[in-house]
């Protein structure tokens, strides 16, 4: 425990670097937001610029904050699933799931195979076209143009088609229930996936050569935004940008959940934990759920999709508390739900990846120019309706 | 998986700080998550013990619980190490009233600065030790607790046209003030 | 090479730009509104009320029952029942909805009430351009504007309108049948002498 505390904040927890704090009279206070076209949503950062390097960085967050946690407490279960779908709401699929299996602790139910798999496969599709948005996006945040980044949308297009004929909505999915899942496949969809996914190396190919030699990339990437693995780990990062420190923590492998441990897959790690490196790595993990999918569509079995004991209304689940934690694409998202009998949830709390993770924004930033600030919140790649709730 | 024997890891705790007041509450769902209560004099020291000598390097999820009678903040501990956990934690304040005190646990696991912010932001659990506790998702001028039960919201909204039960009663009553304001 | 990667990335932009002039792959502009995609079969915007028969009014497969207001997570639909019966679309005296308001402002699409319907009398309509500049009623819909014929769900839905027809023509022969007299039975001579079927 570290007692040592250099201008209010633990002093081993800030990365080393040249910043000077005695400049009062010579420091530009400039507010970076709430209406930013590169803060990713409705996020606001007060920087203390000395000409350009950034002496002091304050995030002030709450501009998207809709309580959804009291909402839990006044809709049942049941209710609540809409409203996780706008959480991060690239990714509906995987917030359902984790509050799924939250909810899943709590009263027993078992998932057939095939809802299994098909949880498995939507949740990887939500990976691949979370990373590419969030490729593009950083890219674009960089100076880009928007090229690559329609690039990546254009194949995350063809993902979210899949999602509509599936579920109805391309972001808002409301897939997922107690227990399995809402409705079955339609006619056509395996096939227009198999396509998808023949396809998509082809795409990730095209997609690295325009992007991972590019030397103004590099030279704007490599070094910033470093985080140490030990700090990483203390100020609860998780994700790809944890991983990037080097730390080889995937729940996926480490919970296994679902039945991933079925699947052959890698994880892939960074050294330095700089914003090269968080955006390697989720270059890298959209090859590893391609894998993953080519893999699951393989072995999905026909059977039903939902628990036979799955109640859709009027379910109570027994007194009690429980947990739920999945690898969502943007780091750990976590259900902490406590039942008291009744059909609403007595406490529902999420966990939100993007919110954790910006605990250490501003020791990235410290002493870096404020065009890298832009960067290095990109690689963090944070949904406001996560970090808000 | 199968739920952390948090039973044996409470025992190794109190062979190896005798005097700590650590209760084991169990948790009847079948996630089988159970939990230790700390009395918050030992909290710092069950705390280290956590982190230095058990490897539980991060905290996951720090909640805050509104109860009856007190408030109520829940630490989850796992270890990236030992890949273990959870350890689930509980810290109760005294009252809801002045006595909502309860030492902050942030100095040892970062991930708990935001997290404590905005348990203090949406409760009003002040965490003694954390060195800038203020509110984080409301506005700094803020008044009042919006996750408590008994927070009662100012009455500045528009009423939809289909409101239902005590959302229809606050319509009613909105229209009948505002009406007889005008 | 100095800038070769720049050069590699300005490669793939060129192939884009130039295969987008013969590929429909590479060019996948749609010019909405003189353009539009196919609907895809499951999209789902904003409930409707379905009705069977030529009447809108009277062959609501609504009953009231109210569960789909209960249900609704951001609860925008709002019912008031009838204080009478009529016959409903297979004859039985049923209640009817005397209100039902739905506000689009507030309806988040989750499809929750579609799902928790037992008469399959509310499903999701796929049309989205319902913009209009009266801020109060113009996005407040009535039973008038929510009923939708059976025949244009056919034409919405396809797949999932067959199936819901399947299963209420199964209902109601299961319910015809069970009304049938029962064929008279002789009465057994003596007990023990008939063999049980």
């Amino acid at each position: 425990m570290n007692s040592d505390l250099l201008h209010g904040v633990p002093a081993d927890t800030i990365t080393r670097r040249e910043v000077s704090y005695d400049h009062e009279g010579e420091t530009l206070e400039v507010s970076m937001g709430p209406h930013h076209p590169s803060t990713h949503g409705v996020f606001r950062m007060d920087v203390k610029l000395e000409g350009e390097r950034i002496v002091r960085l304050k995030p002030v967050l709450g501009y998207l904050h809709r309580n959804h946690e009291k909402l839990g407490e006044k809709s049942t279960y049941l209710g609540s699933i809409p409203y996780t779908d706008r959480l991060d709401y690239f990714c509906s699929m995987t917030n359902n799931w984790a509050y799924c299996i939250a909810v899943e602790q709590l009263a027993a139910f078992e998932v057939p195979e095939r809802a299994q798999y098909l949880r498995v496969i939507l949740a990887e599709l939500t990976r691949l076209q979370n990373h590419a948005s969030a490729v593009g996006f950083l890219v674009q945040d960089m100076g880009a143009s928007g090229t690559p980044l329609m690039y990546a949308f254009r194949q995350r297009e063809k993902i979210l088609d899949l999602f509509e004929a599936l579920s109805g909505s391309r972001m808002m999915c409301n897939y997922m229930r107690f227990g399995g899942c809402r409705v079955d496949l339609p006619a056509g969809w395996l096939d227009q996936l198999k396509v998808l996914m023949n396809g998509f190396p082809a795409f990730l190919d095209e997609f690295e050569k325009l992007l991972v030699s590019n030397e103004i990339l590099m030279a704007r990437t490599q070094g910033i935004g470093e985080v140490s693995a030990k700090i990483a780990i203390n100020a609860g990062i998780t994700g790809p940008m944890l991983r990037a420190a080097g730390v080889n923590y995937d729940l996926r492998k480490v919970d296994g959940y679902g039945i991933y441990p079925r699947f052959d897959f890698k994880v892939p790690l960074g050294e330095h934990g700089d914003v090269y490196d968080r955006y390697m790595v989720r270059v890298l993990e959209m090859r590893e759920s391609v894998k993953i999918l080519n893999q699951a569509i393989a072995q999905l079995p026909e059977g039903p999709i939902l628990d036979p004991k799955a109640k859709l209304r009027g379910f109570r689940p027994k007194a009690g508390e429980s947990y739920g934690r999945i690898e969502a694409p943007k780091g750990e998202l976590g259900f902490y739900l406590i039942s008291d009998g009744s059909p609403n949830p007595y406490r529902y709390r999420i966990r939100p990846p993007s919110f954790v993770n910006l605990t250490v924004l501003e020791d990235m930033c410290l002493g870096a120019n404020i065009a890298d600030a832009v960067i290095i919140l990109g690689s963090v790649d944070i949904v406001l309706g996560e970090v808000d709730r | 998986m199968s739920a952390f024997p948090t039973e044996s890891l409470l025992d190794e705790l109190k062979s190896q700080l005798p005097g700590v007041q650590v209760e084991l509450l169990r948790n009847e769902a079948p996630s089988a998550q159970h939990s230790w209560l700390v009395a918050s004099k030992d909290a710092i020291v069950v705390a280290s013990w956590l982190l230095e000598e058990a490897g539980f390097d991060y905290c996951s999820n720090v909640t805050g619980v509104d109860w009856p009678d007190y408030l109520e903040v829940v630490y989850h501990l796992y270890s990236v190490e030992k890949r273990l956990g959870p350890v689930v934690l509980r810290m109760r304040t005294e009252d809801r009233g002045e006595k909502v005190h309860l030492p902050s646990l942030a100095p040892l696991w970062r991930s708990a600065e935001f997290q404590e912010r905005e348990v203090f932001d949406l409760f009003g659990i002040i965490f003694d030790g954390h060195w800038d506790l203020r509110r984080i998702l409301m506005w700094d001028e803020f008044v009042g607790h919006p996750m408590r039960r008994d927070y009662v919201e100012p009455d500045d909204y528009e009423y939809e046209p289909t409101a239902h039960d005590e959302i229809a009663e606050k319509a009613r009553k909105h229209a009948a003030s505002a009406g007889g304001a005008e | 090479m100095l800038a070769g990667g720049i050069l590699k990335g300005l490669a793939v932009t060129a192939r884009n730009f130039f295969e987008s002039f013969v590929s429909k792959e590479r060019l996948t502009t749609v010019q909405y509104p003189d353009e539009r995609l196919p609907q895809i079969e499951a999209t789902r915007d904003f409930p409707f009320l379905v009705y069977d028969g030529p009447d809108a009014m009277a062959g609501l497969r609504c009953v009231s029952c109210q569960i789909c207001e209960k249900e609704c997570p951001p609860k925008c639909i709002f019912i008031e029942k009838s204080t009478d019966r009529k016959p409903d679309a297979a004859g039985k005296l049923q209640f009817y909805p005397a209100k039902f308001n739905i506000d689009i402002s507030v309806c988040m699409s989750c499809q929750i009430c579609v799902e928790v319907c037992p008469f399959d009398a509310i499903k999701m309509d796929v049309e989205f351009e319902l913009a209009t500049d009266d801020r109060f009623g113009g996005l407040l819909l009535d039973k008038q504007k929510l009923a939708k014929s059976n025949e244009y769900y056919h034409r919405i839905h396809p797949t999932e309108a067959n199936t819901v027809d399947g299963k209420l023509a199964a209902a109601r022969a299961k319910v015809a049948a069970a009304a049938q007299p029962k064929p008279q039975v002789a009465a057994p001579a003596v007990a023990g002498s008939e063999v049980k079927a």
